[in-house]
């Protein structure tokens, strides 16, 4: 077998992706939002399929994508909007001592793994030319479909167990009677006629329906001229963007009056007053 | 019917009946206690057919070994389970069965209100056929399987009412007793198997004779021991007169005919190891001549009937024990003796039973008296087998207890003189309270209740038993009566036994023949006379006495409990608390502690698991970290 | 340039990812960390693979991926589901089982 030898172009690619990629790595650690981590997670994915490729392995590189960067992390990002992306986590540690064992177990595992790789004795590199002669894929596929079958047989029944206890795991047993369109309209008006606000009678409008600005943070208005604080999505009032109502006197200025003898304030207790009617 | 087969008959019949009676349990109430005397009694035509299958050969041959299996083949070791039928157990063959079937014929109307009668007709077929292996064994192993069979059967009759704890506390009793001297077998076995490499018959007597004295010695001692825990000899005689708490049958058959004799069986059967070791057949004449005296002494002052009966058992198997220890010139006559005493003493008991039966199972003696008129039949059986154990001239026991009389007296230096003046006091002693026994219960007046004396207790009708249970009697008592002179006419049953107990010299005793039996009949009819003139002519009290220092110790018999007590038994419980201290404090402490230290440890450590991931996860990255430098460290 | 280099990399990305599990309570987060870990270790494979011209790294690589594929599904599962229990995505809270 002849020796590689690594292209300055190769070199060039590394010494650009590496930084970048070590700079993402390191938004897991310090980053807040978990959205920003996912993106930057996703963009260190980009940046090791980019390396699979000039490794050699371009099959892997293109699986890279499609499974990581497309799936997995997209998958991320829908379970983060799930769960709410306006959960942010606080960087205060709570469990003493963690931060000095995580500091020493990272530092360690990396001076470690560096001197190891450093001072292994490893052989001359070798390069897939060889082995890649009928294009890489087609190399993989021959040791994948040959020595590694079973293994390959295995992941199948792996990736339908995984499939199926996904399901089992976010199945959710209806407890009480379905909840259909009708009950809801029952409820509605059994709440009304305790007293509640008129506005739950009708549907609710989409936000900033009806609102003086096409914008979310303003709330709609019922067809009794009336605000729907619900309207305002709970992630602008965690994120304190919500903006005052104006006043009776600015809407009229604006010629857009509101019903009156309503107090045109954001509520606090809207956000759980929503969730409760969702439970 | 080859004797082969008989053999094998005479055992597995009786074994089978009480294999069925046991398992078909209350199913079988109506008519088992028939199966059990059928069974008995075929055993008993068994016991016929091997007796004439042996006459009918020479003298010589007359040793047939039946090989049932290859029964323990543990590498040298190597028994085979076998029986072997010669004159000796043919002879015992015969007691077993035929006392053994009379005896069944008379329960079934002695037990005939009791619920559990096909129960104790089961253990008593188990027990003739346990007896019967014991007998017909053909080495040490499987005469011990018999030996142990009996002792079980002993055990569950004994405490056959173990409703009443007294009764099964004495069934406990004989049966660890019993187990002490079987210690001394299995010795025996072990020193045998040690010293010749084997357990059977044919190869132990074959080289005993180049035995070394002390292995002989130790031996014979261990085997002495084995059959005085049996034969309830000193010092292991504690268990027999406990053992009268068992159904009157099962004293009549096992604590007097049969079982207790195996002691004698198995000293005589041993008779190679003995005369290999002078010191050993020493030991067992003194066993036998202390016990002769001891059983005597305690008989005098019994007034329970079957305590009074069960002492005079202890003090004939003396005799029969003293004759064994003679060697060649006793070991027939110990034989002969077993044989007169089996009917004769059978008989007694049975006549116990029935007098019991007629008074409401009253058992003291002073509550008897002037029952001769009332039991007509049971007063004249008693009276032959009175007649014969005191050994009135021309009854069996006359025959069989002159003789060891007779033998006591020869030898040479201190021995005969030792010996013959105890065995010949001792039939004095015998006629004494075997009279005063007889007087008391037949004799004199009237101290029970009969509705117009003044005597206390219930009233009693004192009545003869039922003819099942008169005929046995009838028939012990005809052997009382001729078996000795038929067997000792013409030295007949001496010449029968000869091919095992070997051909004896006649040896002259220190003192002529017709002088000892001249003086043993003068002490007969001397103690037969101060019986009748203190219990017959004389009224009899009903509370005894305070009586002598000897009287008081002889009704406790001789102390022999409290003597147990104070050497065996308390310092084995404070050996045995001590242990238990020792195994509470420190095994069980370091246990316990170590115990204690785990919790207290886990305690501390289950600090660690807070329950938080990140912590395990902390814990697990600096250990792969630690990993990591000690392989690093390592290499370098 | 010494084809090394890629080794120190996933190194480096591998105890960031390994800290980042340590570090973060969001459950996510610390997912995501394990996610990078298992990356790192498939750099590796494929590095080494170029190294020995085997392609039996780069197939061991697949595998990695194909089993972190089911895992991440199974592992977001839970965590919806914790959450919809619970109302919490950390891991601090999910302390139930501790003595």
């Amino acid at each position: 077998m002849t020796e590689m030898t690594i292209s300055s172009g190769e070199a060039v690619l590394f010494w650009i992706l590496a930084p970048l990629m070590v700079m993402g790595a390191l938004g897991l650690l310090f980053a807040r939002r978990t959205v920003h981590i996912a993106v930057a997670v996703a963009g260190v994915m980009v940046g090791l399929a980019v390396m699979y490729i000039a490794n050699e392995a371009t099959f892997l590189g293109v699986a890279q994508v499609v499974v990581y960067t497309g799936a997995v992390m997209m998958l991320f990002v829908f379970v983060i909007m799930l769960i709410g992306v306006d959960s942010t986590e606080s960087l205060k540690e709570t469990l003493t001592g963690q931060r000095w064992l995580a500091a020493l177990a990272g530092v360690g595992l990396l001076v470690l793994m560096g001197a190891i790789t450093t001072r292994a004795a490893l052989p001359a590199p070798v390069g897939l030319a060889e082995a890649n002669a009928d294009t890489n894929a087609v190399g993989v596929a021959r040791i994948l479909f040959s020595d590694f079958i079973f293994p390959f047989e295995l992941t199948g029944a792996l990736l339908i167990t995984a499939a199926v206890g996904a399901l089992s795991l976010t199945h959710r047993v209806r407890l009480g009677a379905k909840f259909g369109q009708k009950e809801m309209a029952a409820a509605k008006l059994k709440a009304y006629g305790a007293g509640a606000s008129s506005t739950l009678i009708t549907n609710r409008p989409n936000p900033g329906v009806y609102a003086r600005h096409n914008s979310a943070d303003m709330p709609a208005v019922d067809a009794a001229g009336e605000p729907v604080e619900a309207s305002i999505t709970t992630v602008l009032r965690i994120r304190g963007q919500e903006s005052n109502l104006p006043s009776a006197e600015e809407l009229a200025d604006a010629g857009r009056p509101y019903g009156q003898g309503e107090e045109p304030a954001a509520v606090p207790g809207a956000a759980d007053e929503r969730k409760e009617l969702e439970q | 019917m080859s004797i082969d087969l008989a053999a094998i008959l005479i055992v597995a019949v009786p074994l089978a009946s009480a294999g069925v009676l046991l398992l078909l349990g209350r199913r079988s109430d109506g008519w088992g206690h028939w199966l059990g005397v059928l069974a008995s009694a075929a055993s008993a035509v068994m016991a016929f057919v091997i007796l004439f299958g042996l006459l009918g050969r020479g003298a010589e041959d007359r040793a047939v070994d039946v090989h049932l299996f290859s029964w323990i083949p543990a590498g040298e070791l190597d028994v085979d389970a076998g029986f072997l039928v010669d004159p000796l157990s043919a002879t015992f063959l015969l007691l077993i069965t035929f006392v053994g079937t009379l005896i069944h014929v008379y329960a079934v109307a002695y037990m005939e209100h009791d619920d559990d009668r096909r129960r104790f007709f089961a253990y008593l077929n188990l027990f003739i056929a346990a007896m019967l292996i014991l007998v017909l064994a053909d080495s040490f192993a499987l005469l011990f399987v018999g030996w142990e069979g009996v002792g079980l059967a002993s055990y569950l009759l004994i405490g056959f009412w173990n409703q009443r704890t007294e009764y099964a506390v004495a069934a406990k009793k004989a049966f660890v007793m019993n187990r002490v001297g079987d210690m001394g077998l299995i010795i025996a076995m072990g020193a045998m198997f040690a010293s010749i490499g084997s357990v059977d018959f044919e190869t132990v007597f074959a080289a005993a004779p180049e035995l070394s004295e002390g292995w002989a010695t130790a031996i014979g001692i261990a085997l002495l021991i084995g059959a005085c825990g049996k034969s309830a000899q000193f010092p292991l005689q504690a268990w027999l007169g406990d053992a009268m708490a068992g159904p009157t049958p099962v004293s009549a058959l096992i604590h007097a005919a049969t079982m207790v004799t195996a002691g004698v069986y198995l000293v005589v059967r041993s008779g190679a190891i003995f005369e290999a070791s002078p010191t050993a057949q020493l030991l067992v004449v003194i066993v036998g001549a202390i016990t002769l005296v001891f059983g005597a002494i305690v008989g005098c002052a019994k007034d329970d009937i079957k305590k009074a009966l069960a002492a005079s058992t202890m003090s004939q198997i003396g005799y029969m024990m003293l004759a064994a220890g003679l060697g060649p010139i006793g070991y027939a006559f110990a034989i002969f003796h077993l044989l007169t005493h089996g009917f004769f003493k059978a008989g007694m008991f049975l006549g116990a039973g029935s007098v019991m039966h007629g008074m409401n199972d009253e058992v003291n003696m002073r509550g008897f008296g002037g029952l001769s008129r009332f039991m007509k039949v049971t007063w004249i059986t008693f009276g032959l087998g009175w007649l014969a154990i005191i050994g009135f001239p021309g009854l069996s026991g006359f025959w069989s207890k002159d003789k060891i009389i007779e033998a006591a007296f020869v030898g040479e230096g201190w021995q005969p003189w030792v010996f013959g003046m105890v065995a010949l006091l001792a039939a004095g002693l015998t006629a004494f309270y075997m009279s005063r026994l007889f007087f008391m219960t037949f004799h004199g007046k009237a101290r029970w209740n009969d509705g117009k004396n003044e005597a206390p207790g219930p009233e009693q009708h004192p009545h003869e038993s039922p003819l099942l249970m008169t005929v046995p009697m009838i028939v012990l008592a005809v052997g009382s009566l001729g078996l000795g002179a038929f067997l000792a006419f013409g030295d007949r049953f001496f010449h029968w036994l000869e091919p095992v107990t070997g051909h004896a010299e006649h040896h002259d005793p220190v003192i002529p023949i017709p002088v000892i039996m001249g003086a043993t009949v003068v002490l007969m009819l001397i103690g037969v006379l101060l019986a009748w003139r203190q219990y017959w002519a004389s009224s009899v009290p009903l509370m005894p006495p305070t009586g002598s220092v000897l009287t008081r110790a002889a009704r406790r018999d001789l102390y022999q409990d409290s003597v147990n007590e104070a050497v065996f038994a308390r310092p084995g419980t404070h050996t045995v608390r001590t242990l238990t201290y020792a195994d509470t404090a420190v095994v069980d402490g370091a246990v316990n502690g170590l115990g204690a230290g785990a919790v207290g440890l886990g305690e501390r450590l289950r600090k660690l698991q807070n329950g938080h991931v990140r912590s395990y996860s902390a814990a697990m990255s600096v250990g792969v970290v630690l990993v990591l430098v000690i392989v690093l460290v390592a290499r370098i | 340039m010494s084809i090394l280099n890629y080794l120190v990399l996933s190194g480096i990305l591998f105890a960031i990812g390994g800290t980042a599990v340590l570090v973060r309570r969001n459950a996510i987060v610390a997912f995501m960390g394990v996610e990078l870990m298992l990356n790192a270790a498939n750099l590796t494979l494929v590095t080494f693979a170029r190294m020995h011209g085997d392609l039996t790294g780069q197939v061991i690589a697949f595998f990695v991926m194909v089993v972190a594929a089911a895992e991440v599904v199974i592992g977001l599962a839970i965590i919806v589901s914790i959450f919809r229990t619970r109302g919490s995505a950390s891991l601090d809270d999910a302390s139930l089982l501790k003595s």
